[in-house]
């Protein structure tokens, strides 16, 4: 399939918009997602405390937001320190 | 001899270099396989470990390592003559700090993508890796003080560059703002932003800003140098989104931009070098070429600094491992080029040999001024280009001080790292502290800034110059002690980096004799001091290293395979 040069030309700028917005963040993607892991982590703590036996009056609001939080759950007890789930009733190793 | 003969000849060079000697490396020495699985795909975790476009990787590593240092280091070195810099340079660039920073990057892609230091510890020894772990301290403590007191000179000296340069600070916040909250696309803010920092750059030249002469007993560069120490740590402890990343990719177009421009108005003005090419007069307290010249030029000759950053960072990001010869060796040679144009501004910016010999009458002013010096010469290479001379020495200026400014707050955000590391190998919990630690760094800088130098407070990062470069050719010379062990060991060319090593072991051994017995005489006993350590850590290596060669070890001992 052959393309008209105005299609390469457009490709070939979008392929240098991507690269310049990569430069953009290639230097500091490092920095940056750890601390957004590191806020998620946190969430995740929050949203998990009752399960952990720490009181939380929101629990009834964060409970819908757990099937949300579960996706990551075995990496974040693992990352956290804990080798095995530490919520009771929920096995995800 | 005109300069634009000298810049093809470098380029001649340079081009030679990549195109023979790196890819005879690549396939005879490093045996780099397009098959082999990098770190970047085997533990990609979207974090550290990403693969990552190899121009795009190249342009994070060049500007990453090429900074303000390889300008200063050839400007004061100018004391000497042209010929002995440039030479140097030229061989330096080709023959050590391409293989430099091309076998960092190679050792650590083939080490999980850990860093000089992890590979230390397992190639030489344990001890080993904490040896390193403190001479990276006192690189980057002296990094900060040094580039603190460049800055002051810069701000003294072209009182233009202060408006642009404290401008830049919101500028960047605005489009860190605009990119990470508003998810606004990269490209107009940044292009916006560059056009307003050059058009600051007239509003600098035409209200230039100065201190005082002296305040309270200190003179301005004291006065900026303690600003920028300030300044150095609060930015250290502000999210990178905010300040450091905009401001990063801002410099990374001013770096470009300048390096075409230098080279430009060498080529269109072919300004005459006026320079001598090797100083018969040097001023009296000028400290022997050998085998000072070899410290003096640290960065875009051969660098400790860069190893740090190919296993650091770039290691982790490699898509493939014949990237490596792309991204290490042109890394290294891009830091060339930046030399070899402060040479050129430095031998060919004036008109006259006595306008020249003014930056150069003295080692303590050439080591003060050389910055100034490199600022007027490329200043006066823009003006073959219709540039007035004002906006290009305020636009030069700018762009040294920008460079400077980001070494000093990203080093001082390493720094904290380094001792959180420390702390845990020492079992001294306060120093993981972040809050803790980023006070520590900044007391340690203002100590060194203002008692290296007790006669001048406040100007001491000059005196520690040649200690700087000391302590970042002994990073390189143990970089490329770790490679010949890796080669030993791997049945492999070792005399390629043996004998680069055993160069620069020697340089570097010899200038700290020569520096801790100048701080001895003058009676400076905190540089005796750090100059001392730092002196017996070497040695302490060095012999670690030459132990290690004893201890059998197999391929994939140092080595992981496909």
């Amino acid at each position: 399939m052959s393309s008209s040069p105005v299609d390469a030309t457009r490709r070939a700028l979008a392929r240098l918009a991507r690269g310049y917005e990569a430069a953009y963040a290639v230097p500091f993607r490092r920095q940056q997602r750890r601390a957004l892991r590191r806020q998620e982590d946190l969430f995740r703590l929050l949203a998990l405390s009752e399960a952990l036996g720490i009181p939380n009056p929101a629990s009834f609001y964060t409970l819908e937001l757990l099937p949300f939080l579960l996706e990551d759950f075995h990496a974040w007890h693992l990352r956290m320190g804990m080798e095995h789930s530490p919520v009771d009733g929920f096995r995800c190793c | 001899m005109t300069s634009w003969v000298l810049a093809l000849f470098a380029f001649a060079a340079f081009f030679v270099g990549y195109r023979f000697y790196s890819k005879f490396l690549a396939e005879q020495v490093f045996r780099l396989d397009p098959e082999f699985k990098t770190p970047a795909h085997r533990f990609e975790d979207g974090i550290d470990f990403v693969p990552t476009n190899r121009f795009v990787l190249w342009g994070h590593h060049f500007t990453s390592v090429a900074g303000a240092a390889p300008i200063v280091g050839p400007a004061i070195a100018m004391i000497w003559g042209w010929g002995p810099a440039l030479a140097w340079v030229l061989v330096g660039t080709v023959f050590i700090a391409g293989i430099h920073d091309f076998g960092t990057l190679w050792a650590s892609a083939r080490n999980r993508g850990v860093s000089m230091g992890a590979i230390a510890r397992n190639v030489i020894s344990p001890r080993a890796f904490n040896l390193f772990l403190l001479i990276i301290f006192f690189l980057m403590l002296m990094v900060n003080a040094v580039f603190a007191v460049i800055i002051g000179t810069l701000f003294t000296n072209f009182p233009a560059s202060v408006i642009p340069y404290w401008m830049q600070i919101p500028i960047a916040i605005v489009i860190g703002w605009l990119i990470y909250r508003r998810g606004v696309g990269v490209l107009w803010p940044a292009l916006i932003g560059l056009l307003l920092l050059l058009a600051l750059v007239g509003v600098g030249a035409a209200v230039p800003v100065s201190l005082p002469e002296t305040m309270g007993g200190m003179p301005s560069i004291a006065w900026w140098t303690a600003i920028m120490l300030a300044y150095g740590a609060i930015a250290s402890r502000l999210p990178v989104w905010l300040l450091l990343q905009p401001r990063d990719f801002m410099n990374a177009h001013l770096l470009f931009i300048g390096l075409i421009l230098i080279y430009l108005g060498v080529f269109v003005g072919r300004p005459e070098i006026v320079a001598p090419i090797y100083n018969t007069a040097v001023p009296p307290d000028t400290p022997p070429l050998l085998p000072l010249l070899f410290v003096t030029i640290a960065c875009g000759a051969i660098s400790g600094f860069h190893g740090l950053v190919s296993s650091g960072t770039t290691s982790k990001q490699i898509s493939r491992e014949t990237d490596a010869r792309f991204i290490g060796y042109l890394g290294s040679t891009g830091e060339g080029l930046l030399a070899v144009a402060a040479i050129l501004a430095c031998a060919a910016g004036f008109a006259t040999f006595d306008a020249w010999s003014a930056h150069y009458d003295s080692w303590a002013h050439a080591s003060s001024s050389g910055i100034a010096a490199f600022v007027s010469g490329a200043g006066n290479f823009m003006a073959h280009l219709g540039l007035p001379v004002a906006l290009g020495t305020t636009f030069v200026s700018m762009m040294v001080v920008c460079f400077a400014a980001t070494s000093l707050d990203t080093s001082m955000r390493l720094q904290r790292f380094v001792l959180a590391e420390l702390g845990r190998q020492y079992k001294l919990p306060a120093l993981t502290n972040i809050n803790f630690a980023t006070a520590l760094v900044f007391v340690l800088c203002v100590v060194l800034a203002f008692f290296a130098d007790p006669e001048r407070p406040g100007q001491g990062g000059m005196i520690l110059w040649p200690l700087f470069g000391t302590t970042n050719q002994l990073t390189a010379a143990l970089s490329l002690l770790i490679l010949t062990l890796i080669f030993w060991y791997t049945r492999r060319p070792y005399l390629l980096t043996l004998i680069p090593f055993l160069f620069v072991a020697t340089v570097t051994t010899w200038s700290m004799f020569i520096n801790v017995g100048n701080y001895l005489a003058q009676g400076n006993l905190l540089l005796t001091g750090i100059g001392g350590l730092l002196l017996t850590l070497n040695v302490w290596l060095i012999l670690e290293g030459v132990a290690a060669v004893r201890r059998p070890r197999q391929t994939s001992d140092v080595l992981e395979s496909g």
